[in-house]
């Protein structure tokens, strides 16, 4: 790959290269604006997520959260008729939608964790190595050393390392979603985007999950979309929360949660409007 | 929108104002009624201390309650809590009317030491600035509370100077130490009702605007806020 569109530090231009360390932000959005059809779904968000953080993005049903989420590794290019109309995202400096960015290869440093559990209909062991075998890895070892691994990092090695050639399919509904992050981690992703993780799932997987999250972070850069106000107050360093596309306050979670400024989220973080 | 249970909020406030009121009521009537020599009324300020101790409970309760199943954020997180350190401060006020009753039946035995006007004085202001502190509750005011905590140090110097003076009674004349000392507590309780109407104006700054001002120079120096 040309080593110009990686997505790595070392692409990193000087100018962002110091803002990025003076505030070790990893993902920069500036007035981005994002529309389905003729409908605006994002209006001038800019925002900076900081690198080995949790942040969490709230706000009512059809506010643009999960629609920003998915412009952080351009999932929202699968969608007809949907575009990014101004702006743009940057990851380690660069416009992840430059022309000669590869996709492909944003996706893998940039993973994903969907509200509905969705493993593939095979096996633990194939779901882990599924990415790496489309990567073509082929050596066992490897392969062995990267399921234990991945599988280890989402709190999961435990419960079925005797259950590796089971299909995904026959484990709980907590189990599939840690296998799915199990799966997102075995690229080795910097990036974990996860859109509400824990919506299908019952309070012990919910604090599994939950529990995940704060061991990842030491690893990986979060970014959730939740719509658990307590779920975001717990795991997420940062919150920022939208509203009709546009981004009404970002600030640390304490702030949003104790003494935020606008009214507007004020009333949401209470349950009063939303 | 306007939830179900907003009405729980509302009794919560109207909880810490019916206390704010009964401790205002409760330390006037005890300046009153030492005085006036009044142990009717000295009697009485005695007995209502049951009515704060029961609303400080009832409030803990409900901010509990509020707190496990209503999870508040932001402004209401900071009511609740300031509503329970709060009622903890106006208990504490009405304890020390309690204490200053008590001295007042003591007194009552023998002539006044001295004609009381420093003791009203301080008393007056004490309450003004309890009063004003629940009033910046009601208006969610940090301007105003902020006031009211750099106001306590003018009660400080009264009872430094009560102190002064008090002690030179007990020196020219050790027959008037029991009174001088009795004299000497009742300031310093009244001292100590500054300190938590002080306390509820922290407080209430920390409800209007989430800023903690807690042993900052900004509450003693007008300058300096």
């Amino acid at each position: 790959m040309d080593p110009a569109i990686r997505i790595s530090p070392e692409s990193v231009a000087p100018a962002d290269e110091a803002l990025a360390r003076q505030d070790a932000s990893l993902i920069d959005v500036a007035g981005l604006e994002f529309h389905y059809g003729k409908i605006k779904a994002l209006d001038g968000v800019t925002m900076k997520i900081p690198e080995k953080q949790v942040t969490a993005l709230i706000g009512p049903s059809g506010c643009g959260k999960s629609t920003l989420l998915r412009c952080f590794n351009r999932m929202n290019d699968l969608i007809e008729n949907a575009h990014l109309t101004g702006g743009r995202v940057k990851i380690h400096g660069v416009d992840i939608y430059g022309s000669d960015v590869d996709v492909m290869e944003l996706r893998k440093r940039v993973g994903m964790v969907f509200q509905k559990t969705n493993p593939f209909p095979n096996s633990v062991y194939e779901n882990i190595t599924f990415g790496l075998q489309l990567q073509g890895v082929k050596d066992k070892t490897k392969l062995d050393e990267v399921v234990e691994r991945s599988l280890r990092a989402a709190a999961l090695w435990g419960e079925v390392k005797d259950r590796l050639h089971e299909s995904g399919l026959s484990l709980s509904g907590g189990q599939q979603q840690r296998l799915c992050i199990a799966r997102a981690i075995a690229v080795e992703p910097e990036i974990i985007l996860m859109d509400e993780p824990c919506s299908a799932l019952d309070p012990v997987a919910t604090a599994r999950v939950e529990e995940l999250i704060h061991q990842l972070k030491k690893k990986y850069t979060i970014v959730i979309v939740t719509h658990n106000m307590q779920q975001a107050a717990r795991c997420s360093d940062r919150t920022a929360f939208l509203y009709l596309g546009k981004l009404i306050e970002y600030a640390d979670t304490r702030t949003m949660f104790i003494k935020p400024s606008d009214s507007q989220t004020e009333a949401y973080v209470s349950g009063r409007f939303g | 929108m306007k939830r179900f249970f907003d009405t729980e909020l509302e009794t919560f406030r109207s909880n810490l104002v019916l206390m704010g009121e009964i401790a205002v009521r409760q330390v006037r009537q005890a300046i009153e009624a030492m005085v006036n020599a009044d142990l009717s009324l000295a009697e009485q300020v005695a007995a209502a201390d049951d009515e704060l101790d029961q609303l400080e409970i009832k409030i803990d309760e409900e901010a509990i309650r509020y707190m496990s199943l209503r999870s508040p954020v932001a402004t209401e997180l900071r009511l609740v809590i300031v509503g329970m350190k709060a009622s903890h401060d106006l208990e504490r006020v009405g304890d020390e009317a309690t204490n200053i009753v008590r001295r007042v039946a003591r007194l009552s035995s023998e002539p006044p030491l001295k004609s009381y006007e420093d003791l009203p004085r301080m008393a007056a202001m004490a309450v003004e600035m309890l009063r004003d502190a629940l009033d910046c509750f009601l208006r969610v005011d940090a301007e105003k509370a902020l006031a009211v905590c750099q106001r306590d140090k003018d009660v400080d110097e009264i009872n430094r100077a009560l102190y002064q003076e008090l002690t030179g009674y007990m020196i020219e004349n050790p027959k008037t130490t029991n009174r001088a000392l009795e004299l000497m507590f009742i300031s310093k309780s009244v001292e100590r009702i500054a300190d938590h109407a002080s306390n509820i104006a922290e407080e209430m700054i920390y409800l209007a605007n989430g800023e903690d001002v807690r042993h900052t120079e900004a509450t003693r120096n007008p300058d300096a806020s």
